[in-house]
């Protein structure tokens, strides 16, 4: 089977409508960008605490923003909001603005109190079964078990501790257990031990997944260290390039990632995206990929031009392209299926980076072919014309064709 | 070329069996399978759970206790040598951050003009780590040398991540790290990383988050509660004095405060070890030993008060006060403890409370084992969905000589996983990402190959021909496109940290792996196919 066997498109006679729709793409995104104020900018580089909860119910954001206000111990903004992604189920973002550290720490701890105060029995006395760690439940049960006079060894009670937590965190349940009958499935569980929990536990109907601080000195870092390793991948890649092929190759190359990275950053912004450090590493991963094709169809041109030096350059590009679309569709192709799997199946963490690869995939392919090669052909024909508009000085002019060569000469 | 493909194959067939012993050594159940392949692939903390946190020591609180100390000295050196002062303090009095430590100074005013030779020898001698300057004739400000600033910032900060270190042990965790942080201009951070960690808040109240260890001189108490206390000594505290409020001990006994110096004996600095013990009465008390400095000072303290109290105040919190019975050098006891608890959570804080500064946290990520059990759970999910669509496809398109991209895709992964295993490298969440993104891309050189001996093949040129072409000619751009792709990992590892880099990691190694797999291995293959018929009119492709 094969597709794109000795095709002949006109891929650089049609640049022009792609360039456009380049540009129409890019000034959406910059638009997008400066409606919405700037881009969406995760804990990384925004700063502040955020907490991710995960319910037993559809979590009731009115109550918790409730819960939040009211509360005085929080300084500053408190946001509450829905999980994007569908594979999130019941999952809540609690978010606490940028303020300085000594606050933000005070901020973050109080977040966690208030959410127990809400909807945990903080003052009875019992263990949050749904938030609790080995160490604790395992003392817990110690003590309790000694007095209902059930046999448990040291080893034997870390063992089931870690057992039961285990059966409490793997997917599906993935940290809430509705029932503690539901333990009865885990090694060594009898009934008696459900009693004892059901006596010493209770089932908080939230579980608090990760929380996240970011205070304004590591935020600035972040922010930094972003910029950085972005400038410095592109300013390496543009010297191996250039070390490689010509000069204006590696420009016009440079030139279409920047081109890929904007026009991403410009989906991010009008789908609502976060942008996270994971998503920087997405973008340079995507230079580096977009790169490739670049490469590849330089590679095909450079080899051709060693064949044909009197065919026009846009000819040769041309039959270039054509050559390598056939390994062009299909790697993109193939990497596409992969990222596209992530995007599906990845999960709320990877999210924002496999949007990315997902974007920047098709953006970095047709970049090859209608941004990188149009800019060198662009400056072979602005370089080309100038010794020809020298050497058409010297011969006759058009329009006076029966005039003396000197009077020309003057002209020119 | 028989040779040359039977050495070819063997050193296939090797690494193979280093990969795979690297992975999961040489199991001989399924459940030491897995137990290998969990010891052997480390898990970064968002997959596994666990705590990071990165903490600032403040050093600017240790610079001032230093100076509080050498004002005290001052005084009594000043005092004996019969120079007279006017006032003496240490200022700024508010220090928030660490690069306050820079402008920290010991103030003397009113040193008469005639004392001032003698005042500036005293200085000079006793005093060598500090600069003395004249405001004017009669006011000076010392400032710690340079130097010996910097000396003290770098201690504090080596010892309270030896502290820290010590403190974190008794969560007995085994894999953990305690380590400076930052690069210069900002060595006062510490990064701690607690894998497994189900319970930041306990981690966090182990490393304590202002825990500073004072021993200090009781003038008065206990006094039922502040407002009492103000109220005895008439609503203002004598120079030199603060309220310090007892812990709180079980249930039953109510609040008492002391009124105790502002300026401790001894500091976390000078406690070098604590521990439990029983006197001779099988009474609980605590052994604590000093330094050297700190037991010269204790002692000559001690000497002097005798019958007097003093009070082991911890996180401006009293934990204990003890009457002094005789002169305390470098090694004492505190008697009268309750109970074995006591006496061991006292040892505890001596012993492992003695941050010489207190901390504060400037980055926290927790994350929860669920999370990580989902983590790994979709990222497994993901992978296996993109390695068949990939599979299918390639064998969809280019039939059997699919296979031997799929053969050279699994030798990939596996080395991948391998080079994991053996640079114990850690695999985060965007770790698995770079595995599967290592498969699309790894399956590039392959198509390009392939492409090209389709080209070749087009051309006329026989089977053999077309496959060696193929190569040759793919080799050059399979290394450009590899080494872009390496060179943005390369700055990703430089600039990104804990998930970024182990994303940087398995790519650059599943790319470096891949220019092994795609051109040695599947060349291999074909030329294994090959070497079976003598004239191949046809290449599967």
């Amino acid at each position: 089977m094969q597709l794109f066997k000795n095709t002949n498109y006109d891929f650089l006679g049609k640049k022009w409508p792609f360039i456009i729709a380049s540009l129409v793409l890019s000034v959406a995104g910059f638009a997008s960008i400066a409606i919405q104020g700037g881009l969406r900018m995760g804990i990384d580089f925004k700063g502040g605490a955020l907490m991710t909860v995960k319910f037993a119910y559809p979590p009731p954001l009115d109550k918790i923003r409730g819960a939040f206000s009211k509360s005085g111990k929080i300084k500053g903004d408190v946001s509450v909001q829905d999980f994007r992604d569908p594979q999130a189920k019941n999952e809540v973002e609690i978010g606490t603005e940028l303020v300085e550290e000594k606050q933000l720490n005070v901020n973050r701890q109080a977040m966690e109190e208030v959410l127990a105060a809400t909807f945990a029995q903080p003052g009875s006395g019992k263990l949050d079964f749904s938030n609790t760690g080995e160490d604790a439940l395992a003392g817990r049960l110690r003590d309790a078990l000694a007095r209902a006079n059930v046999p448990m060894s040291e080893p034997q009670l870390q063992k089931l501790t870690k057992d039961i937590l285990g059966f409490r965190d793997t997917p599906p349940r993935s940290g809430i257990i509705t029932d503690f009958n539901q333990l009865s499935s885990v090694p060594g569980v009898n009934s008696a031990i459900i009693n004892t929990l059901q006596q010493e536990c209770y089932l908080a109907p939230y579980h608090v997944l990760q929380t996240q601080m970011v205070g304004p000195k590591v935020g600035a870092d972040l922010r930094n260290k972003a910029v950085y390793a972005t400038l410095y991948a592109l300013g390496g890649m543009l010297v191996y390039i250039a070390f490689r092929f010509e000069w204006i190759y590696g420009l016009g190359a440079v030139i279409a990632c920047f081109h890929d990275t904007l026009i991403t950053i410009g989906l991010f912004s009008i789908f609502h995206e976060e942008i996270s450090m994971t998503v920087i590493a997405a973008l340079l991963t995507l230079v580096g990929y977009s790169m490739n094709d670049t490469i590849v169809i330089f590679d095909r041109i450079r080899e051709n031009l060693k064949f044909s030096r009197r065919e026009p350059l846009e000819a040769v590009m041309n039959r270039a392209v054509n050559q390598t679309l056939s390994r062009t569709i299909m790697t993109s192709g193939l990497t596409f299926l992969t990222v596209i799997a992530l995007f599906i199946w990845g999960g709320p963490v990877l999210h924002g980076f496999s949007f990315a690869l997902v974007c920047g995939i098709i953006v970095g392919t047709y970049s090859s072919v209608f941004v990188a090669s149009p800019i060198v052909l662009f400056w072979h024909n602005y370089t080309d014309k100038r010794p020809k508009a020298a050497a058409a000085g010297t011969t006759v002019r058009r329009g006076e064709a029966s005039a003396p060569k000197t009077p020309a000469k003057a002209a020119k | 070329m028989k040779k040359n493909l039977t050495a070819r194959s063997v050193i296939i067939v090797v690494t193979m069996l280093i990969c795979v012993f690297g992975i999961i050594g040489f199991p001989k159940s399924g459940a030491e399978l897995v137990n290998n392949f969990n010891q052997n692939i480390r898990l970064g903390l968002d997959l596994k759970g666990g705590s990071h946190l990165l903490l600032e020591i403040q050093v600017q609180q240790a610079v001032k206790a230093d100076a509080d100390q050498t004002s005290d000295r001052l005084k009594e050196d000043l005092r004996k040598q019969n120079i007279s002062w006017a006032s003496m303090d240490v200022t700024p009095a508010d220090i928030p951050s660490v690069t306050d430590a820079d402008s920290i100074a010991l103030n003397i005013k009113g040193v008469p003009p005639t004392q001032t030779s003698a005042f500036r020898s005293l200085v000079a001698e006793r005093y060598p780590s500090y600069i003395l300057t004249a405001v004017n004739s009669t006011d000076y400000t010392m400032k710690l040398k340079p130097t010996d600033l910097l000396d003290v910032k770098t201690d504090t900060v080596k010892r309270a991540v030896d502290t820290i270190g010590n403190r974190i042990d008794q969560l007995g965790l085994a894999e953990k790290s305690v380590q400076q942080y930052g690069q210069a201009g900002s060595k006062y951070e510490v990064l701690v990383q607690l894998p497994g960690v189900d319970d930041p808040a306990r981690a966090k109240e182990l490393i304590g988050t202002a825990a500073v260890l004072e021993i200090c001189d009781v003038k008065e108490g206990p006094f039922p509660s502040r407002e009492g206390a103000l109220a005895q000594k008439g609503g203002i505290l004598p120079l030199g004095t603060r309220l310090v409020k007892s812990k709180p001990r079980g249930t039953g006994e109510g609040e008492q405060w002391y009124l105790v110096s502002k300026t401790p004996v001894i500091t976390g600095r000078e406690m070098r070890n604590a521990r439990a013990g029983q006197d001779e009465f099988r009474k609980w008390e605590t052994n604590f030993n000093l330094s050297q400095e700190g037991g010269r000072r204790f002692g000559r303290y001690t000497e002097a008060n005798i019958g007097n109290r003093l009070a082991v105040v911890l996180d401006n919190q009293i934990v204990s006060v003890a009457t002094i019975q005789s002169k305390i050098e470098d090694s004492g006891r505190i008697t009268g403890l309750g109970s074995e608890d006591e006496a061991v959570d006292l040892s505890r804080y001596l012993r492992s409370g003695s941050l010489p500064a207190g901390v504060q946290y400037l980055e926290e990520r927790s994350i929860g084992p669920s999370l990580g059990a989902d983590s790994i759970h979709q990222g497994i999910i993901a992978g296996i969905a993109g390695l068949v669509a990939v599979i299918v496809v390639m064998l969809v398109y280019y039939k059997r000589s699919g296979v031997n991209a799929v053969l050279a895709l699994a030798l990939n992964t596996v080395i991948l996983l391998a080079a994991v295993s053996y640079f114990h490298a850690v695999l985060t969440l965007p770790g698995i990402a770079g595995i599967i993104l290592t498969i699309g891309m790894a399956v590039d050189s392959n198509v390009l190959i392939f492409e090209r001996i389709r080209e070749e093949l087009r051309t006329g040129k026989s089977v053999i021909a077309a496959v060696d072409t193929g190569f040759s000619k793919a080799w050059w751009t399979i290394v450009d496109t590899h080494v872009t792709t390496v060179v943005s990992c390369a700055f990703l590892f430089l600039f990104g940290e804990g998930p970024v880099r182990g994303f940087a990691v398995t790519l650059v190694i599943g790319l470096i792996a891949n220019v092994f797999t795609a051109v040695f291995v599947s060349k291999t293959i074909f030329d294994y196919e090959l070497s079976h018929t003598r004239q191949l009119q046809e290449l599967s492709i």
